[in-house]
């Protein structure tokens, strides 16, 4: 089942293959997300969902086919081109400025955002003055969203692990996504930590971010996905809402294994 | 207290030549400033974007030759056509200086960064020896080892308001104050703005500093041309100070001792290379005194090693981390919470 292609879609995947030497780590995937959707993209460890997620967002580039998003194919820009579109991503292990403060590190997120310029800055002009001050309320505005504004003096490598993996997403955020992709944003959370991400990932919904989720927790994929995207050994297996994912045949069978039924 | 401790310190330099009436002394302290600026410009590009450049004196090199030729004038033939430039004030050759060597540095930047770490300090060390060569061989130009003598002290001053030419060490001493005044607020706001942060954000993590949407080239480049613009101004200082320049100021020694003020005071942050500085300008004149050359550059060898050993961070970081445990601060990275919320 490949995603036919779609008038609304912000982010398009088409035909995309991704060969390492001899390994097809990735044949002939076709997807797209909706503006506002939240899609998980889903399968057994080494499907290729992290090769995806790669290559959606220019840190490798694709042996044939071609990723648009809102219409500009990403072929070819580098991974601040790409971010400059607004399509932002997080990363699986824990990706931080780690030495310095938690508020330097959403600050530093927010480079897009800035509209000082330099001669204004060595001059420390008011105009610049009142662009840092904005990025610093923004800056707030943003660690008060994720939940961590609390620990903002704090280094950032001293933080809890699941903080750690909210601040992840506030330095996403700061780079004011349209789009936002999570690379396993929870795993390695406990109960508590997931929940208060779910939580997190709702408050974005709400705001109209498009979110792409690469996830192993099938609990937390199955409850906030408007749709699942399947891959199996670089193949896209199945397309369609939870509910038609959890009864798809070809699915249990990837997951499961031949001959047992899902309970 | 961190606020004002730098008014302090500028207070008593301000006052230094009032009461210290030793020429000797003053003349080691201007030298001694003049290599802090440098050091200071080293430390954009070691401290705050974590790039090694092991070359940086082509840039105080640079800066210095074409302040030099800038005021002295001179006449080449090139391929067979003859420029001649007759001497202008040496303040233009401060621009000059200053503009060459941070162009220099925008080169350096573009070709260098494609490569980084161990790379990248060969191709800095391989620019410093190829711009040594040239003052070398080029006599026409520079005189080469024979030194380009004679160049004019600074001049300050209008037309209606009259010149003031800087003879005396205490007039150079104020300059040179001036300059490093003026590049520590540069340098201030720099890394107190998003420019400044993306040069951290880079040496901290770059590939989440990309995903950011923080150029790398961009904002390395920058750290070079800033770092390239102040070493060369602070040559162009030493020229018009020293009065005669000859190619042995290219000489590696003299990049050392730029990358251990800015180590042993504290990479990374504003006041280490000020406090490397000025314990690496003074201590060989103090141990002078006392010591026999030998010993004395045993001495100061040894004083590297122990501080380095001790204070792998640096002088500045350890100086903080001890009165910054009460306070919890520290200094150009903190950030002041609340400040933002309030406005």
């Amino acid at each position: 089942m490949t995603a036919a292609q779609n008038p609304n879609a912000i982010l398009a995947v088409e035909n995309v293959a991704m060969h390492f030497g001899g390994l097809i780590a990735i044949s002939d995937m076709n997807f797209h997300v909706n503006e506002g959707e939240l899609v998980s993209l889903i399968g057994p460890n080494g499907a290729g969902k992290t090769t995806a997620f790669n290559i959606i967002t220019g840190f490798q580039r694709p042996t044939k086919g071609r990723v648009t998003f809102r219409g500009t194919s990403l072929g070819g820009l580098k991974p601040h081109q790409v971010t400059a579109l607004g399509l932002v991503r997080t990363f699986q292990r824990t990706n931080l400025f780690d030495k310095i403060s938690v508020f330097e590190n959403v600050l530093i997120g927010l480079h897009r955002k800035t509209s000082a310029r330099l001669l204004g800055t060595l001059l420390s002009l008011p105009r610049e003055r009142k662009a840092e001050a904005e990025l610093r309320d923004q800056a707030w505005e943003i660690l008060r969203l994720v939940g961590i504004e609390h620990q903002a003096k704090e280094r950032a490598a001293s933080l809890p692990y699941g903080d750690q993996r909210l601040l992840g997403v506030a330095l996403a955020l700061a780079a004011q996504p349209s789009a936002l992709l999570l690379d396993e944003p929870v795993s390695g959370m406990n109960a508590t930590e997931t929940g208060r991400f779910i939580e997190l990932v709702n408050k974005l919904r709400a705001r109209g971010t498009t979110i792409l989720l690469v996830e192993h927790d099938m609990p937390m994929v199955m409850g906030i996905s408007d749709r699942i995207v399947v891959l199996n050994y670089g193949r896209i297996i199945a397309n369609g809402t939870p509910k038609e994912i959890q009864n798809d045949p070809d699915v249990i069978q990837a997951y499961l294994g031949q001959g047992v039924k899902h309970a | 207290m961190n606020r004002f401790l730098p008014l302090i310190v500028l207070a008593f330099f301000v006052s230094v030549p009032l009461w210290l009436t030793d020429q000797y002394y003053l003349h080691t302290l201007v030298v001694c400033g003049i290599f802090m600026l440098a050091a200071m410009s080293l430390n954009l590009l070691l401290g705050y974007t974590g790039q090694l450049s092991l070359g940086h004196v082509a840039f105080f090199g640079i800066g210095a030759y074409v302040s030099a030729l800038t005021s002295l004038g001179f006449s080449v033939s090139i391929f067979g056509y003859q420029i001649t430039h007759d001497p202008w004030p040496p303040v233009v050759g401060v621009v000059l200086g200053g503009a060459v060597a941070g162009l220099c540095g925008y080169l350096i930047g573009k070709l260098a960064f494609r490569v980084r770490g161990a790379y990248f300090v060969i191709v800095t060390v391989s620019f410093a020896e190829v711009i040594r060569l040239i003052s070398l061989n080029w006599i026409e130009l520079t005189n080469g080892p024979l030194a380009l003598p004679g160049i004019p002290p600074l001049t300050l001053g209008f037309e209606p308001i009259g010149y003031l030419t800087l003879w005396d060490k205490a007039a150079n001493f104020y300059v040179v104050l001036t300059f490093i005044v003026v590049t520590y607020i540069i340098i201030k706001r720099l890394i107190d703005s998003p420019y400044g942060r993306a040069m951290i954000a880079l040496r901290e993590n770059e590939t989440l500093a990309t995903s950011v949407g923080i150029s790398v080239t961009r904002y390395l480049v920058l750290a070079a041309v800033f770092a390239g613009t102040i070493a060369g101004v602070s040559g162009t200082l030493y020229a018009h100070y020293i009065q005669i320049i000859d190619p042995a100021i290219f000489m590696f020694l003299n990049t050392v001792t730029m990358v251990i003020m800015v180590i042993t005071g504290g990479k990374g942050t504003l006041a280490g290379p000020v406090v490397g500085g000025l314990i690496f300008g003074i201590a060989p004149v103090i141990l002078r005194k006392y010591v026999g050359p030998e010993v004395q550059w045993i001495l100061y060898g040894s004083l590297m090693i122990l501080i380095v050993f001790v204070l792998p961070e640096g002088i500045v970081p350890a100086i903080e981390r001890w009165f910054g445990r009460a306070s919890a601060k520290n200094s150009e990275l903190a950030l002041e919470p609340g400040k933002g919320a309030r406005s």
